[in-house]
């Protein structure tokens, strides 16, 4: 039995932990769940040795114990599996299991012993693992099998999971799920973490919310509660979350986008349509060919064959200056990358793109005063905080950069959308304003696609479904026509 | 033309365990992370510390301090480059910049020569008495027990890298040092370790040219061959083996040459000396240029490690 007893963590003058106690049986599915910056994941860096919390104590079976490092943490037999997974790609199973505890025989690597090692830890697991393949060349699913197994490895009896479904497609969540279940049933504590009720409520045997550092409740049973429940406890009574489905498409509404027998590299033949306010959710595993459609829609990557027609007018060429002429809104997935310069200002970045016209610019000069008035709009409007144009960027949060992003893209009157894995990061509330922002402007007449990973998003968005497996379009659906396992199995390309 | 590959095959073996050693020495250290430029500077200072110290010392000791000096060289670099996370480039430019300097000064200041140390006696030769004048097979002897050094050497980095816990461990820091550090591995001194070790051998590399190529130091030692070793690592995609197999292919080259001069004079006339003597370098170019940029360079080589950073 494990006790976190009353944790407190200050940072600066932020209050990341208040007075948190919580304990953790043998053999228990403990579901963390909050916002983000709720504490969840301090809460568990303190468990892990990472942090040293300023009050409070852990206490493993009665005795309190100081944890100063992740060292300390494992040699208790806690084990962590970060979102960010860290193996090394160009090494085998076998050799990213044993790193920094390897198995020696007369002073040498004893590669035997480490395979022996994994397939007896895959065996406890029910995972199905070759010890001898390159981890770069699995799929993110397996990959994180070679993280849990890395824990079981050093003897995790704890196991914390954070986040781990964010990369998997259902079917494999549902395999990590029946894996830690097993886990669970042979005396291995299990933490989940994560901000998806419908996983929470259908693998944890105990639910504990936490708001704003501090601890709401810790004692809820996923048969006596609800994702309503369960959301309100997480932000607080009376805060809206649900998104407008919208008006659906209007019988004659005109094509905004149509692509025919599109190929490029990474796509092929990919045809799909988007019309006036409709919302068009891309959903695939990541890296089937949905970077690659993003490019071409927004100019970054030519098209070597098929059709592309925009606004009733077929294209043969497309360049970022044309987009953003012809009014498409490109909110890309890395935002750092692609969208803002981390070193301007607030203001700067919103300006950017558009600094050579009103109310930025006046003629060949820089409208100082318009630009600073037009950022302070759009971080109002966007509800952007803090609320200091003059701010570096890299100051604000991810949530924030990105909702500035977003108010930025659909500033105007934008006529075709392309935002790709728009809320992933974000927490709950910002989540909802993002796909509302979505749905207004498509509301308001523009076509909108959205690529993302997260295939709840895709399903709470999209008027129309396009799944893409290995750059090609394996199914199109329109909105509550395919169930999850339908589109799981499309987005891995099996036939049913 | 029996004599002619008796010749070159000779002189390769002659030319090669320089270049060999720097090479497989820069290898490790890159696999690990490090960029490792500063070769040229690693060897002139072994080069140099091996001729000064085989005047009051065995010769063979002349070469362990020549090693040891390699190191101290390298030791700069990785405090440098690992715990004051400098640009390792640079570090490694300046280290060769330093080298050049330290080494013309020191010839002075020591010596009182501007071209080059008192003589010392050169390294024994393996010698089998009349084996030697048997074509070919005779060629491969008659050579310092550095040249077979120099063919074990890879043979035991490959292995070293494969079959070691530090050579997994290398092998990984210099893919993903946030896997390394989050079980709980010091990235800073496994980093060390090999940046050390890449000089000893850049150091041994450098020793090869003043105690047993020549029996002493000259000004312009290495003359390029530690440039030429990063290329034959490059070349040789960061591994020990191919970077010893392209240093030795580089080595060829200079004998080719070496070779041709002594065996068709005619056409050693109708090509200008200077193109002959440029012909390692421009292969060196060429075969860099054929080959394209980092192909199988470690994932994280050149960034510095900070645990904080994500």
């Amino acid at each position: 039995m494990i006790a976190l007893e009353h944790i407190s963590k200050r940072f600066g003058s932020c209050v990341a932990l208040d007075d948190v106690s919580l304990t953790l049986s043998p053999g228990e599915r403990l579901a963390v769940v909050g916002e983000n910056g709720a504490g969840k994941s301090s809460l568990m860096n303190v468990l892990y040795g990472l942090y040293q919390p300023d009050v409070g104590q852990v206490r493993f079976g009665g005795e309190t114990v100081r944890l100063s490092s992740p060292k300390d943490a494992v040699r208790r037999g806690i084990g962590m599996v970060h979102q960010h997974f860290a193996l090394v790609p160009t090494l085998t199973v076998a050799e990213n299991v044993m790193l920094g505890h390897e198995p020696l025989r007369r002073g040498l690597l004893d590669a035997r012993a480490a395979r022996e090692e994994v397939v007896r830890a895959a065996k406890a697991a029910g995972f199905a693992l070759d010890p001898d393949a390159t981890v770069g060349g699995l799929t993110v699913g397996s990959q994180q099998k070679v993280e849990i197994l890395k824990a079981l490895a050093r003897g995790a009896k704890t196991l914390i999971l954070d986040e781990p479904t964010a990369v998997l497609t259902p079917q494999e969540a549902d395999e990590l799920f029946a894996s830690a279940r097993a886990l669970s049933e042979q005396g291995t504590s299990v933490v989940l973490i994560s901000h998806k009720l419908a996983e929470v409520l259908a693998f944890a045997t105990r639910i504990a919310v936490l708001r704003r550092g501090k601890l709401v409740r810790a004692d809820l049973e996923p048969a006596k509660t609800s994702p309503a429940e369960l959301a309100a406890l997480m932000v607080g009574e009376g805060v809206a979350l649900d998104v407008p489905t919208g008006s659906g498409v209007a019988a004659g509404a005109k094509e905004v986008l149509r692509l025919e027998r599109l190929e490029a590299k990474g796509l092929a033949r990919v045809s799909l349509t988007v019309r006036a306010g409709e919302v068009v959710g891309i959903a695939g595993v990541d890296g089937n060919g949905q970077r690659e459609l993003a490019e071409v829609l927004t100019g970054a990557r030519p098209w070597t064959a098929g059709t592309f027609t925009l606004l009733g007018q077929q294209r043969s060429a497309l360049t970022p200056a044309d987009c953003h002429a012809l009014g498409i809104a490109h909110v890309p997935e890395d935002r750092l990358r692609d969208a803002v310069v981390k070193d301007l200002t607030v203001e700067e970045n919103v300006a950017l793109g558009r600094h050579g016209a009103a109310p930025n610019a006046r003629g060949p000069w820089v409208d100082v005063a318009g630009r600073h008035a037009n950022a302070v709009t759009l971080m109002e409007a966007s509800d952007v905080r803090p609320r200091e144009p003059l701010l570096r960027l890299g100051e604000l949060s991810g949530g924030n950069q990105q909702k500035l992003v977003v108010g930025r893209e659909l500033q105007g009157t934008p006529t075709l959308v392309v935002a790709v894995q728009p809320t992933r990061g974000l927490d709950l509330l910002a989540v909802a304003e993002v796909r509302r922002r979505l749905r207004q402007v498509a509301d308001a007449g523009a076509g909108v696609l959205v690529v993302s990973l997260d295939l709840d998003e895709v399903r709470a968005l999209a008027d129309t479904i396009v799944v893409l497996a290995h750059g090609r379009v394996t199914g199109t659906f329109a909105r509550g026509e395919a169930d999850e396992r339908e589109l799981g199995r499309r987005m891995l390309a099996v036939s049913a | 033309m029996l004599e002619f590959f008796h010749t070159l095959l000779f002189s390769t073996l002659e030319a090669a365990p320089p270049l060999v050693f720097a090479a497989v020495g820069a290898s490790l250290c890159e696999r690990a992370g490090v960029v490792n430029v500063g070769v040229e500077g690693m060897m002139r200072a072994g080069a140099f510390a091996a001729a000064a110290a085989a005047l009051v010392m065995p010769t063979p000791l002349g070469v362990v301090v020549g090693a040891l000096a390699g190191a101290s060289l390298a030791a700069v670099h990785g405090l440098l480059c690992i715990r004051l996370r400098s640009d390792q480039v640079v570090s490694g430019m300046a280290l060769n910049l330093v080298m050049l300097a330290l080494g013309t000064f020191l010839l002075e200041a020591v010596f009182h020569s501007s071209s080059g140390s008192t003589p010392i006696t050169q390294l024994s030769r393996l010698s089998l008495g009349s084996i030697d004048a048997v074509p070919l097979l005779g060629a491969l002897f008659n050579h310092s027990a550095l040249t077979y050094l120099a063919v074990l050497a890879p043979l035991l980095a490959h292995w070293a890298l494969k079959h070691t816990r530090w050579g997994l461990r290398v092998r990984a820091v210099g893919e993903q040092p946030q896997a390394v550090a989050a079980v709980g591995i010091p990235v800073g001194t496994l980093r060390f370790s090999a940046v050390l070790l890449s000089g000893a051998l850049a150091g041994v590399g450098g020793a090869v040219l003043s105690t047993a190529t020549l029996d002493h130091f000259e000004h312009h030692m290495p003359s390029g061959l530690g440039f030429m070793a990063v290329a034959a690592m490059v070349f040789g995609r960061w591994t020990p083996l191919g970077a010893a197999g392209a240093a030795t292919f580089f080595a060829l080259a200079d004998s080719l040459r070496i070779g041709l001069a002594s065996s068709a004079p005619s056409l050693a006339q109708l090509v200008p000396g200077g193109v002959q003597l440029a012909l390692p370098y421009a292969l060196t170019l060429l075969v860099l240029a054929v080959q394209g940029q980092r192909g199988g360079a470690p994932a994280a080589l050149g960034q510095s490690f900070d645990l904080e950073r994500r």
